[in-house]
């Protein structure tokens, strides 16, 4: 879908498609992971979340960025209500409900935009050192 | 064309303490050889004593960009095994005296190489040249530690190209901060960036963030240059020549203005060209 627009809007600016290609590439290589576990990680992230608010699951947004020596995880994640009994298990039971206003959570680095309606969540950027910061080779 | 032989410069009598210089990037074929050659140039054409060390042992290209291929007799792997002598296995330029290679030994492996006596060998030929530029092989392997040992700073060269920015990401995180890595991007078209069909060097560096040392155009004299074996250094105009020989006023602490390359190589490069292409 997205791959779908991307060819309809921009067939021939192929450094555009070289830049996003690099960025994913980069992302995959610093954090020393396969792009299938990221994805798992991802999952999990948000059924951390899941656990004490209720987050509209279709809207979150994660990506990875690239700050300074360091790589960010930048989350934005809708909350739909807050689960009163906290620590609970639903992700989508929808118990409390009943105030269905939607508080967007920003889990980011400092920089991170932030969105129009919002409430800034505690949560500090989950940093990752990037993998090839290793010491130089041999000594 | 008769080439004029230079007096031949005095080795340095006292121990100085040059700079060794690796020059890498991970990915093959993006240029680091030619790179080599032409700072080489670029550097002696300042006055300053230089030593290229060809570290791609088994596969020996360096002699072959200088064009000095015929006068190699010896190599690295001959001086690390105490077979020969230093003096004995460097071959001089025949364009310029200041400049001296020891190749790389065409029939061996880099698994021969041993990383301290390289080491150790770095060391030693600092105190007699102002510089020590170490051309080093592609991957990231045995080859690539054994050049980068006995250097003490990093010039990457990384074409605007997916993989080759990539490996570079890569080798630059391998090298850490000691060697302070800077920045050359080579091959770039400027006729293609303004397309919107390459990385531009500000997209390049957007993910390096490296200082930017220079960028070279892709520049079709080059291969002619590589044919002769004349580094393109030598020459005393065009916008290519110039850009080597502001790498090595930067390299050599001179405040050069910030590198561009124009679609036409006239106007600025000609200007460039006349500042530094009879630099001695």
């Amino acid at each position: 879908m997205i791959e779908f627009f991307r060819k309809l809007f921009a067939p021939t600016n192929s450094s555009q498609t070289a830049k996003e290609r690099l960025r994913l590439v980069l992302m995959t290589d610093h954090l020393s992971l396969a792009p299938e576990m990221i994805e798992q990680m991802k999952r999990d992230f948000i059924d951390v979340i899941a656990k004490y608010v209720e987050v509209d699951r279709d809207k979150i947004e994660i990506n990875f960025e690239q700050q300074d020596k360091a790589l960010a995880m930048l989350a934005n994640v809708p909350i739909l209500a807050v689960n009163r009994n906290g620590g609970g298990n639903n992700g989508d039971g929808g118990k409390k409900t009943e105030e269905p206003k939607t508080v967007e959570a920003v889990a980011a680095a400092t920089t991170a935009p932030l969105p129009r309606r919002k409430r800034r969540k505690k949560s500090p950027p989950a940093t990752v050192a990037p993998s090839n910061a290793s010491p130089a080779p041999a000594g | 064309m008769h080439e004029v032989q230079p007096e031949p410069v005095p080795v340095a009598q006292k121990a100085k303490r040059g700079r060794a210089i690796v020059i890498t990037s991970g990915k093959g074929g993006v240029g680091k050889t030619t790179t080599t050659a032409n700072l080489g140039h670029a550097l002696a054409a300042r006055g300053c004593s230089v030593a290229l060390i060809d570290a791609d042992v088994g596969l020996r290209n360096l002699d072959i960009v200088l064009g000095l291929e015929s006068r190699v007799k010896h190599n690295l792997l001959d001086v690390l095994d105490g077979t020969v002598e230093l003096d004995d296995a460097i071959v001089r330029d025949k364009h310029n005296a200041s400049l001296v290679l020891l190749a790389a030994s065409q029939t061996r492996e880099k698994d021969e190489v041993d990383t301290e006596k390289m080491k150790a060998l770095v060391e030693r030929m600092r105190e007699q040249y102002d510089y020590v530029i170490i051309d080093c092989p592609a991957g990231i392997e045995g080859g690539f530690k054994n050049a980068v040992v006995g250097a003490d700073e990093a010039i990457v060269v990384c074409t605007p190209e997916v993989s080759a920015v990539r490996d570079v990401d890569r080798v630059v995180g391998l090298l850490g901060n000691k060697f302070r890595p800077q920045l050359i991007v080579n091959r770039l078209r400027p006729a293609l960036v303004k397309k919107g069909k390459m990385l531009s060097v500000e997209d390049v560096n957007a993910i390096l963030r490296l200082p930017l040392l220079g960028v070279i155009g892709d520049e079709p004299e080059i291969i002619v240059t590589t044919n002769r074996g004349e580094p393109i250094a030598l020459r005393k105009d065009g916008a290519t020549a110039a850009a080597y020989h502001a790498i090595a006023a930067k390299i050599a602490g001179e405040d050069v203005a910030a590198p561009t390359v124009e679609i036409k190589a006239s106007g600025f490069f000609g200007r460039l060209g006349a500042m530094f292409g009879g630099a001695k």
